[in-house]
């Protein structure tokens, strides 16, 4: 396939597309939801209405607003209807002939849609991510076929150095440096990696990626692999995301069928084939060392760094590895071209980030947003705020994060900025707390989170974390003394600075943050000083 | 030989290149504390007791898998490792069951060394006293999983020396423990060859020769190192 068949096929896709189509999103969410049902009961009212020739249900991955699944959006006006059940599809084709019907319609005017700016959700909702045909319809694989014919592999690490993109896993490592180290090692077995081992407690972010658009963490691999010379690549997904595998796994065997993937991509010397790795569920498993270690075969434990995996990888060999969000941003940065991707976002944080947005508060779901956007402008407006409450805090980084007062919501969201003010990117977990919340306790939840994924193989973390929360629960038990929260405060500091890997050097974060922020409620759980008995008298 | 100069503890240091921080303050004479490194095997970098200040970066470095480096200005014993390395100490103290006076390695033990080399004369941290069981079902040799630190350094033995790899570590966080084999008795694993290297590996009672009391385990840890050059080097004595 060239490129003029593949614009070809592109063309004729969209010409198929009916001109009333209904999204109905079918992501892990929204199918706990029924959503497949109502997907069903759409197609058949369409039937039944006799609308089949210009009417079409179209099942999509994630359209953003989780929290009033399942969702249904006519593509042609943006009408959107929110919490539908099976029983309203019938009302939902009479809206689309033209009628009337009583259904909850949501508001796609909304600053949680209209504040969102999207790079890698692009497609997210708009396409069938079961068909590859739906990707090339939007323009998918261009990219590639840009960088493959049009660029030298320099020129698309040139091209990623340029953009300013940082890695999106919560590191936020220039994406551009780490694939430039690759390139330079010397010709020979290299191997492309994509870390799907999303585990924050909170955050979804990247399974609703590779649920929507897989071909678009496809592309960016395949990019990346010809950047830095890499022929095999590795997708390792958390075995808890079904639906991903299962669409991962389509994607590639279409792909494989387009010769999009395999041997000769696009009649062009380059070979690039993927697989799927499925991880058995540790936390650990998302450091980078661990994770090559499980592809292996291996027990998942970190090793010390360096030597990095850019220089000493899978099986030895140099290897890339990223985020899913970080390769979902590659084919448009090669589209077009790191001037545009570096004129979004902030100064040292370039580009959108998407977060998972939950806890106490009204919107709940996945939005991408440009760097720089403030926590306020998140919270207050996009999410809509505490629904009965006042708000008092936003973790974010999950449980390598920290928890970010409220009279701190007019920060900036970009690496820099969360790291100053004690708490981190992470992820994109974003968990919002209101006035009933007590820190102490989620300092505890977190605390329990780590120990219980700690991997075990360095002292600081497999013991400290497990003080730690002992710790926590003495102190809400109120049997803590000020010299136990001392030595608590020691202790976070041991860990953050002893431990092998991120985890440990994480882990103590919530409670850091917590008590620079909240140190009063943690002296109010101290046990009380003992009071002299009454009637007590000191015998000398 | 290409050589490497750099400083440890303001003290000028000549070490070959490609050296290990931990090897080149050995060397100068300067002791670092350690627990999961032994010499002969590989490193684990796990144990973090040899953690060191490097001129240049904020993060405390493990001595034994750091590179020295040309210029590298390095601190061994600064009041914040000597601090850390107490808490650590302790916190090994308090994850198993540690009862000195009772124990085969009473006296010859790294662990208690250890914590006497950095001034622990008690424990901040609330005693897990956990319960995990001892395997005594092999005929020469018996493990008590509650004195056992993880350090690996049995499992990298019989891997890399012995070559029978016996040993791995099942589970993960606190419930990490030593499997034998397939997580079968000790008794049971065919691979075993009876050498004794974890024996002599095992830096606290953990792993013991049956029939030695209170103090009685010696153990014998350069056996390894001179194994590793009479193979390596061809060098029989020592």
């Amino acid at each position: 396939m060239d490129l003029a068949e593949l614009k070809a096929l592109a063309v004729a896709e969209k010409a198929k597309f009916k001109p009333l189509r209904v999204h109905c999103c079918t992501s892990t969410g929204c199918q706990a939801a029924q959503s497949l049902e109502v997907k069903n009961n759409l197609a058949k009212a369409i039937q039944d209405k006799g609308l089949g020739d210009r009417a079409e249900v179209v099942g999509v991955g994630c359209m953003g607003f989780c929290g009033r699944g399942p969702l249904v959006q006519f593509a042609h006006d943006d009408q959107l209807f929110e919490t539908v059940t099976p029983d309203q599809a019938e009302g939902i084709i009479d809206v689309l002939a033209g009628g009337e019907a009583d259904l909850v319609k949501g508001d796609p005017e909304h600053p949680f849609f209209s504040r969102q700016f999207h790079i890698v959700r692009k497609n997210s909702g708009n396409i069938n991510p079961d068909r590859i045909e739906d990707y090339i319809a939007v323009g998918g694989y261009q990219s590639l076929y840009k960088a493959l014919f049009e660029m030298s592999p320099a020129e698309v690490v040139a091209e990623v150095t340029a953009s300013g993109l940082r890695g999106r896993g919560g590191g936020g490592f220039p994406t551009g440096i780490k694939w430039a180290t690759v390139a330079k090692m010397p010709e020979g077995q290299k191997y492309v990696i994509c870390n799907g081992d999303e585990g924050d407690p909170g955050a979804f972010m990247d399974r609703s990626v590779l649920e929507s658009d897989p071909h678009l963490v496809l592309e960016g691999m395949a990019i990346a692999a010809y950047a830095v010379g890499a022929n095999h690549g590795y997708i390792y997904v958390r075995a808890e995301y079904p639906l991903a595998i299962q669409r991962l796994e389509t994607a590639i065997k279409q792909a494989k069928r387009y010769g999009i993937l395999g041997s000769q991509i696009f009649d062009s010397p380059f070979d690039f084939k993927i697989d799927i790795r499925i991880g058995a569920g540790a936390f650990v498993c998302g450091e980078e060392t661990a994770l090559i270690h499980s592809i292996e075969g291996k027990r998942g434990n970190p090793r010390p760094r360096p030597p990095y995996p850019a220089q000493d990888g899978l099986w030895h060999c140099p290897t890339l590895i990223n985020n899913v969000e970080t390769y979902g941003n590659i084919s448009a940065i090669i589209e077009k071209g790191s001037a545009w991707f570096s004129g979004i976002g902030t100064e040292k944080s370039k580009g959108t980030k998407i977060f998972a947005l939950t806890g106490k508060i009204r919107n709940n779901g996945l939005i991408e947003v440009p760097m720089g956007i403030t926590l306020r402008e998140i919270v207050e407006e996009m999410g809509g705020g505490v629904p009965d409450g006042e708000i008092k805090a936003v973790q974010t980084g999950g449980p390598s994060g920290g928890c970010i007062p409220a009279y701190l919501l007019d920060t900036p969201v970009d690496y820099d900025s969360l790291t100053k003010v004690g708490s981190m990117m992470g992820s994109g977990g974003m968990v919002v707390m209101d006035t009933g919340t007590s820190m102490v306790e989620v300092a505890q939840f977190y605390m329990d989170f780590c120990q219980e994924e700690s991997c075990g193989k360095c002292v600081p973390c497999r013991a400290g974390t497990v003080q730690l929360h002992a710790m926590l629960t003495r102190l809400l038990k109120k049997q803590a003394t000020l010299a136990d929260l001392e030595t608590m405060e020691q202790l976070c500091y041991m860990v953050k600075e002893m431990s092998l890997c991120g985890l440990g050097m994480t882990a103590p974060n919530p409670v850091l943050s917590t008590l620079q922020y909240f140190r009063s409620e943690y002296e109010e759980l101290l046990q009380p000083l003992p009071t002299m008995p009454e009637n007590h008298a000191l015998s000398v | 030989m290409s050589i490497t100069t750099l400083k440890i503890n303001g003290q000028d240091v000549v070490t070959e290149s490609g050296k290990t921080v931990l090897a080149a303050a050995k060397e100068a004479g300067i002791p670092i504390p350690t627990l999961c490194h032994l010499e002969g095997i590989s490193e684990a970098g796990a144990c973090r007791l040899c953690a060191v200040e490097v001129k240049g970066t904020p993060k405390l470095m493990a001595a034994c898998v750091t590179t020295v480096a040309e210029g590298m200005e390095v601190e061994t014993h600064t009041p914040k490792l000597q601090d850390y390395r107490r808490m650590i100490v302790e916190l090994f103290f308090a994850e198993g069951n540690h009862v000195c006076s009772i124990c085969v390695a009473n006296g010859n033990c790294e662990l208690q060394d250890a914590a006497i080399e950095v001034g622990m004369d008690h424990s901040r941290f609330n005693y897990r006293f956990p319960d995990r069981g001892m395997d005594l079902s092999h005929s020469q040799f018996g493990i008590d999983h509650n004195r056992c630190i993880l350090c690996t350094r049995c499992v990298r033995v019989c891997d890399e020396i012995e070559g029978a790899h016996v040993w791995d570590v099942g589970n993960r966080g606190e419930a990490c423990y030593i499997v034998s084999g397939m997580d079968q008795p000790w008794g049971e694993v065919s691979a075993c060859t009876a050498c004794g290297k974890c024996v002599d590996a095992c830096p606290t009672g953990a792993i013991f020769r049956k029939g030695t009391t209170t103090g009685e385990k010696a153990g014998d840890r350069a056996k390894l190192e001179f194994l590793v050059n009479a193979r390596d080097k061809q060098e029989w004595s020592r």
